[in-house]
């Protein structure tokens, strides 16, 4: 059996699992997938967050991504690294850089087991500025000037690739080269706040083919969490792990310790449970219903006759389950087009369904305009190799 | 170099490697490199954690099972895990030259 197909099947413990230590964070980015903002009172404590690092290590979890929210205003943010680092859980963390000050990045620098990826979601601070707020280009630029100058090894820039920055691709690797850092891009997702920016923000299908090709070309010197694989079916596959891995290898624990399918899920019909339950995070993992459904073969429904099923595998089932669209059809962004095609069909009375929860400090100012017929278009760390 | 010449004598597991075993076989993880392998049977996963108490890696193939026919093919995974650092040979470590 090849390995994609063992991983569908699921694994006794995840690959990697992405924890969002709190809802609490200084920006309001417009995509936030978690809908960040204001912490919620019923966020693990410290010694849960403990528990759930002990636990990590007994399942052999060997690194966890750690976000939020912004996950440095946790007042114990360092002592939850420096208890990682002692069970043997590597961690990386996300962050919009405003709480790396000097001290921080010396002690970060200190650390074998950390490491850290500063968020931009623009080349330029006008790109970027209008998506995660005044000042936040220039912040981060900061932070990663003072890693840097700390001698952090190889920090990571993490970019969301949109309508607006997807033509600054080779913009991003020279702010990366010139910093000494790693460049990593994913795709952006319809998820949180992101839904109701996602129909003005995700790329357009001619940004998409440029960008696959662009994958092609630096596919190795860049960092994508796998997160493009819907585009492997242009052709060639893509460097990485070309499946979703959601509940299967990967699964998110978010700040009050529920455990949903992938990060990009926040939904009620994705929460498989929650870390305070008996059984733990493990018991969630190996026997909550929603997880084992997961595991099952999966047919590939209205994709499986489609010659590409193998390469795209159906696509981002976070991206469908936000737009509007059937988890057992086409991706919104399928690169034969597809998804237009159903997202062009959705009538302005489709349900679309809301996040699970909502910790934004106000409402977002925009609203979902209703998707039309007419419009013009319709229409987002690891290293692996096999022995 | 090929497999062969470059996987003489006795090997082992990077002493920053984890091995966790899995139905397909098991992953590995470095560190070190934050690399991770996958080891995609169970008896390369006994090869693996063997190399040490055999004298070189058919030795330890040998004990753990594999087939004359078949050394080729656990010979060249254990050159890829030779590449990427995940086994080293185990004289470095006595002379202390892996970081």
């Amino acid at each position: 059996m090849k390995l994609v197909d063992e991983f569908e099947l699921g694994l006794d413990a995840p690959i990697c699992i992405t924890w969002e230590l709190t809802y609490a964070c200084n920006l309001a980015c417009v995509h936030c997938l978690s809908s960040s903002g204001r912490r919620d009172p019923r966020e693990l404590t410290t010694t849960e967050a403990k528990g759930v690092i002990e636990e990590l290590e007994r399942m052999q979890v060997f690194y966890v991504n750690i976000g939020g929210g912004e996950p440095t205003v946790r007042k114990d943010f360092w002592e939850l690294l420096d208890h990682a680092a002692e069970h043997n859980v590597g961690v990386k963390f996300s962050t919009n850089g405003s709480r790396i000050d000097v001290d921080a990045a010396a002690r970060l620098a200190a650390s074998d087991y950390v490491d850290v990826q500063v968020s931009i979601d623009g080349a330029t601070a006008a790109v970027n500025d209008a998506v995660r707020g005044p000042g936040s280009f220039d912040t981060a630029l900061g932070a990663l000037e003072r890693l840097a100058a700390a001698g952090f090894q190889k920090p990571k820039i993490s970019v969301v690739v949109t309508r607006q920055n997807a033509g600054q691709l080779d913009e991003f690797k020279a702010i990366a080269d010139t910093y000494g850092a790693q460049l990593r891009i994913t795709r952006l997702r319809p998820s949180g706040r992101g839904a109701d920016v996602w129909d003005e923000l995700h790329p357009t299908p001619e940004q998409q083919r440029s960008l696959y090709m662009w994958l092609l070309e630096h596919g190795d010197e860049v960092l994508t969490g796998d997160s493009f694989f819907h585009l492997s079916a242009y052709g060639e596959a893509l460097p990485g792990l070309n499946l979703c891995g959601a509940g299967r290898v990967v699964c998110l624990i978010d700040p009050v310790g529920d455990v949903y399918a992938c990060p990009f899920a926040i939904h009620e019909e994705f929460l498989a449970g929650n870390v305070r339950e008996p059984r733990g995070f493990e018991g969630v993992w190996k026997d909550s219903e929603l997880f084992t459904e997961l595991r099952r073969p999966q047919s590939g429904g209205a994709c499986g006759s489609c010659g590409h099923y193998d390469a795209c595998r159906g696509g981002c089932m976070a991206a469908k389950f936000f737009t509007g669209l059937p988890l057992d059809g086409p991706d919104p962004e399928c690169a034969l087009g597809h998804g237009e095609e159903l997202l062009a069909a959705r009538g302005s009375d489709v349900a679309i369904p809301a996040p699970a929860v909502d910790h934004s400090r106000a409402k977002p100012s925009r609203l979902r305009p209703p998707a039309k017929v007419c419009d013009e278009n319709p229409l987002a760390d690891f290293i692996a190799s096999e022995a | 170099m090929s497999a062969e010449t470059m996987l003489g004598g006795r090997w082992r597991l990077h002493p920053q490697v984890a091995l966790r075993p899995e139905r397909f076989g098991a992953l590995a993880y470095h560190y070190g490199t934050r690399r991770l392998s996958f080891l995609k049977s169970r008896r390369l996963l006994d090869v693996v954690e063997g190399l040490e108490r055999a004298r070189d890696v058919d030795g330890a193939c040998r004990a753990a099972g594999v087939e004359e026919a078949e050394l080729s093919s656990y010979r060249r995974a254990l050159a890829t895990l030779a590449e990427t650092g995940m086994i080293v040979p185990a004289d470095a470590i006595a002379e202390g030259a892996v970081a």
